[in-house]
C-alpha cells in the first residue's frame, strides 16, 4: 500500500505571516523523501497539510491524484509521527499500537494479535504489556513506528523523530527507519534540520529555507552541485569568498582571480559568491602557474582518525579550512607553517547569493 | 524535621510545631470530638446533665428512621405511594439531588474547560478567566439571592419564558419536589467553578499532540475524548465531582433561600433540630450520619471509578 503526494501551489498563511511559500512538489509513490531546512523554515507546517491538521491558505494536496482538500485527518491514508513521538501513556504498549484499529472496531483479539506482529516488524518483541513510560528513547521510537504501521497508512509522515535520540542511537535508527520503509514500500515524508540524516536515507532531498523550496534532488547532486548559495552553505562545510565574475569562467576576489565553475542561474550581474569544500583542497609549496591558489598559514591541525581538519588563514584574516584524507606518506601541514592551498576549477562553484543565504549565515 | 531544626534553630521550630499542635488538637479535633461524643447523649434539661438519665445509646441517630410519612412517587406516568421516615426521605433526597447537581456541573464544566484549554486563543484567555471569576467575588448570599428572585413565583423568567411563548402557566421553580429546581440551579452556578478549575487544570497538562495523534490515527472526536482526554483529566474531573458534591450537600445557605417545606435539604433538618428545637445532641447525631454517609458514598465512587486520593490531590 502506497501513493504519490503532490504539492500543487502550496501556500501557508498564519495572519500575515507567510510560512510556507508556493511549494511544488511531486513525491513518488514508495519514496523516502525528506525536507531539510533550518528550524523554523516550515517543515512541520508542510507536514500539517499532508495529514490534514491545517488547510493550506492556497494551493492543493493530492494523495494517489486525490485532492484532500476538506479531508479531516482521521480520514487521510497517511499516518505521522510526532516530533515528541506523542504515545498515550496511560495505555499499555499494545493498546498504543492497536489504538488506530481499536477506532476502526477491530476486535480485541485480532488486535492484539496485529500489535504483536507490528512488535516483531520493528525489533522490540515482549515489551506489549509494559507502559511507555518504561522503555527506553529508542524503543519509544519503535512503538510509535509500529503505531503508525498498524493503520497501514500508503504516506509515512514522520516529523524529525529522531532528534531525540542520542547519536549512537541516531545512526542506528536511520539504517533501521530506511529498511523498514524498504520493507514496507510505504511512502515516507521525512522531515529534519539534521543534513547528514536527510543524505543518508532518502531517494530524494528537498532543501527549504523561510517556506520557499531551494533544491529538489537526489542526495548527491544537493551536495555535489546546490542550486544556490544557501543549499552549498545548509548542506556541508565551505570556504566562501566575496567576489564579481570578470569573464565567463573568472572570478575576482580579494586573495586572486580564480578560474571557476558557474551554478545555476549566475550572470555578469548576478550577486555571488565562490565556494569551495574542505575535502577539495590541497596543498602545494610551489603552485604552477594558472591553477587556483592561495597562500595561508596554518593555525591548527585537527587529527580526526581517518581524516585531518586544517584551519588556516589568508592574508586578509579569512578563516580557511581543508579536510585531508588520513594518509600517513601525505601528512597535513605543520602548525605554524607557510602553505599555498589549491583547488581545482571544477570544485570552485559560483553560486547565486539569495536572501536566504543571507538567512543561513545569520543561523 | 530535622531539616526545620538546621532552618530555623531550635527556638522558632519549637514555636512552629507548639503553635501547629495547639490549632490541630484544640481548634479541630476537640470541638469535633465534643460534638461527636455529645450526639450519642440524649437532650435533656440542664439539671438532668451528668445525672443518670444523661446515658450513651444510639437513639438520637434511629431517629432518622422514624416518623413515616406518605409521599407519591411519579415514575413513568405512574404515581405511587411510600411511606418513608421523613427525615430519611429528606436525606436520600439530598444525596440524590446533590448527585445530579454534581452532573450537572460536570456537563457544563467540561466543555467549558476544554475550550478553554485546547480551543481558544490564549491571549483571549485572560480575559474569559476574568469574566468566569467576577461574579465569584460577589458573596455566596447575594448570587443567591439573584436566583432567588429570578427564580420567584411569577417572576422574571417566568415572564420571560411566557412571553417567548416556551410555557404558559407559571412555574413553581421553588415549591414542592419540582421545587428543588431551584436549589439545584443556584448550587450548580454558586459553585460551578470548583468544578471547573479542576478539570481545566488537568487538561492543560494534556499534550496537544496526543490529541492529534488520537484523531491521525482515525478517532473520531468523541473518540478522542473517551480514550485519550476522559482518562488523562480523570483526577481532575473525580476532585471536581467530590469537591461539588461535598458543598452542595453540606450547603445551607441555598436550600434555605431557594426550597420549600417539600423541598427540604437535609442541613436544614440539621439546623432545624439545633436551632429551633434547641436539641444540640440530635443535631450533631444527624451531621455526624450526612458526614459519614457522604465519605462513605464518595470513597465507593472513587474506587468505582479506580481513582485514588493521591490523584486528585495531584
Ligand atoms: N499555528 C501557527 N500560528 C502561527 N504561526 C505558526 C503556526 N505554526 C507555525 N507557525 C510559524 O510558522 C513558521 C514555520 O513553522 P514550522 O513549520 O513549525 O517550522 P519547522 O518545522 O521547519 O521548524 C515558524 O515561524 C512558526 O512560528
Ligand atoms: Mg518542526
Amino acid at each position: 500500500m502506497t501513493a504519490s503526494v503532490e504539492l500543487r501551489g502550496v501556500t501557508m498563511d498564519f495572519g500575515t505571516y507567510r510560512a510556507v511559500d508556493n511549494v511544488d512538489v511531486k513525491i513518488e509513490p514508495g519514496e523516502f523523501f525528506s525536507f531539510l531546512g533550518p528550524s523554523g523554515c516550515g517543515k512541520t507546517t508542510i507536514l500539517r497539510m499532508v495529514s490534514g491538521f491545517i488547510e493550506p491558505t492556497k494551493g492543493d494536496v493530492l494523495i494517489g491524484d486525490q485532492n484532500m482538500k476538506g479531508i479531516g485527518p482521521n480520514k487521510r491514508p497517511t499516518a505521522m509521527i510526532f516530533q515528541n513521538l506523542a504515545l498515550f501513556p496511560l495505555m499499555t504498549v499494545w493498546e498504543n499500537i492497536a489504538f488506530g484499529l481499536e477506532m476502526r472496531g477491530v476486535d480485541k483479539p485480532t488486535r492484539r494479535k496485529r500489535a504483536e506482529e507490528l512488535l516483531e516488524l520493528v525489533e522490540l518483541p515482549g515489551v506489549a504489556d509494559r507502559f511507555a513510560s518504561q522503555l527506553s528513547g529508542g524503543q519509544r521510537q519503535r512503538v510509535a513506528i509500529a503505531r503508525a504501521l498498524a493503520v497501514e497508512p500508503k504516506v509515512m509522515l514522520l516529523d524529525e523523530p529522531l532528534s531525540a535520540l542520542d547519536l549512537k542511537l541516531r545512526q542506528h535508527m536511520r539504517a533501521e527507519l530506511r529498511a523498514i520503509q524498504k520493507r514496507t514500500n510505504v511512502t515516507f515524508i521525512y522531515i529534519t534540520h539534521d543534513q547528514g540524516e536527510a543524505l543518508a536515507m532518502s531517494d530524494r532531498v528537498a532543501v527549504m529555507s523561510r517556506g520557499e523550496i531551494q533544491q529538489i534532488d537526489v542526495p548527491q547532486n544537493i551536495y555535489n552541485t546546490p542550486a544556490n548559495g544557501f543549499v552549498a552553505s545548509f548542506v556541508g562545510e565551505n570556504n566562501k569568498f566575496v567576489g564579481q565574475l570578470t569573464s565567463s569562467k573568472k572570478y575576482k576576489t580579494d586573495v586572486g582571480e580564480f578560474a571557476v565553475t558557474l551554478g545555476q542561474g549566475v550572470t555578469a550581474q548576478s550577486k555571488t559568491r565562490l565556494y569551495v569544500r574542505p575535502e577539495h583542497v590541497t596543498f602545494t609549496a610551489k603552485p604552477k602557474a594558472g591553477t587556483n591558489a592561495i597562500a595561508a598559514h596554518v593555525e591548527d591541525v585537527s587529527f580526526e582518525g581517518n581524516f585531518a581538519s586544517i584551519h588556516m588563514r589568508d592574508k586578509t584574516g579569512r578563516r580557511l579550512t581543508a579536510e585531508l584524507r588520513n594518509d600517513p606518506t601525505n601528512p597535513p601541514p605543520a602548525v605554524g607553517s607557510a602553505t599555498n592551498v589549491t583547488f581545482d576549477a571544477e570544485k570552485a562553484l559560483v553560486l547565486l547569493d539569495s536572501d536566504a543565504t543571507a538567512y543561513a549565515e545569520k543561523e | 524535621m530535622a531539616a526545620l531544626i538546621r532552618r530555623y534553630g531550635t527556638g522558632l521550630t519549637g514555636i512552629i510545631i507548639a503553635l501547629t499542635t495547639f490549632w490541630l488538637i484544640v481548634l479541630v479535633i476537640l470541638p469535633y470530638f465534643d460534638l461527636f461524643e455529645s450526639s450519642f447523649r440524649p437532650y435533656l434539661p440542664a439539671a438532668d446533665v451528668g445525672g443518670p438519665k444523661d446515658v450513651y445509646s444510639l437513639s438520637n441517630y434511629i431517629t432518622i428512621f422514624q416518623n413515616p410519612a406518605e409521599f407519591n412517587i411519579g415514575l413513568f406516568g405512574f404515581t405511587f405511594p411510600i411511606s418513608v421516615a421523613i427525615h430519611m426521605w429528606v436525606f436520600v433526597l439530598t444525596i440524590l439531588f446533590s448527585v445530579l447537581t454534581t452532573l450537572t456541573s460536570l456537563v457544563l464544566c467540561y466543555p467549558l474547560a476544554y475550550y478553554m484549554a485546547k480551543v481558544i486563543d490564549p491571549k483571549r484567555l485572560s480575559t474569559f478567566l476574568l469574566l468566569l471569576v467576577v461574579p465569584m467575588w460577589v458573596s455566596e448570599l447575594l448570587r443567591a439571592f439573584a436566583w432567588f428572585i429570578l427564580l420567584a413565583f411569577k417572576g422574571p423568567l417566568t415572564i420571560v419564558l411566557q412571553n417567548l411563548g416556551i410555557i404558559t402557566d407559571p412555574i413553581h421553580w421553588t415549591w414542592g419536589l419540582g421545587g428543588f429546581s431551584g436549589v439545584i440551579v443556584t448550587l450548580v452556578y454558586v459553585y460551578i467553578l470548583f468544578m471547573l478549575f479542576p478539570i481545566y487544570n488537568s487538561m492543560t497538562s494534556l499534550d496537544t499532540n496526543q490529541l492529534e495523534a488520537a484523531q491521525d490515527l482515525g478517532a473520531k472526536s468523541w473518540q478522542t475524548h473517551w480514550r485519550v482526554v476522559v482518562p488523562h483529566c480523570k483526577p481532575g474531573i473525580a476532585s471536581g465531582c467530590v469537591t461539588v458534591f461535598m458543598l452542595a450537600v453540606g450547603s445551607l445557605l441555598v436550600p434555605t433561600l431557594l426550597s420549600s417545606p417539600s423541598s427540604r435539604w437535609f442541613t436544614e433538618v440539621i439546623y432545624s433540630r439545633m436551632f429551633d428545637e434547641n436539641d444540640w445532641n440530635g443535631g450533631a447525631a444527624y451531621a455526624f450520619i450526612l458526614l459519614f454517609v457522604c465519605t462513605i458514598f464518595v470513597s465507593l465512587t472513587m474506587r468505582l471509578f479506580k481513582v485514588g486520593l493521591a490523584d486528585i490531590a495531584k
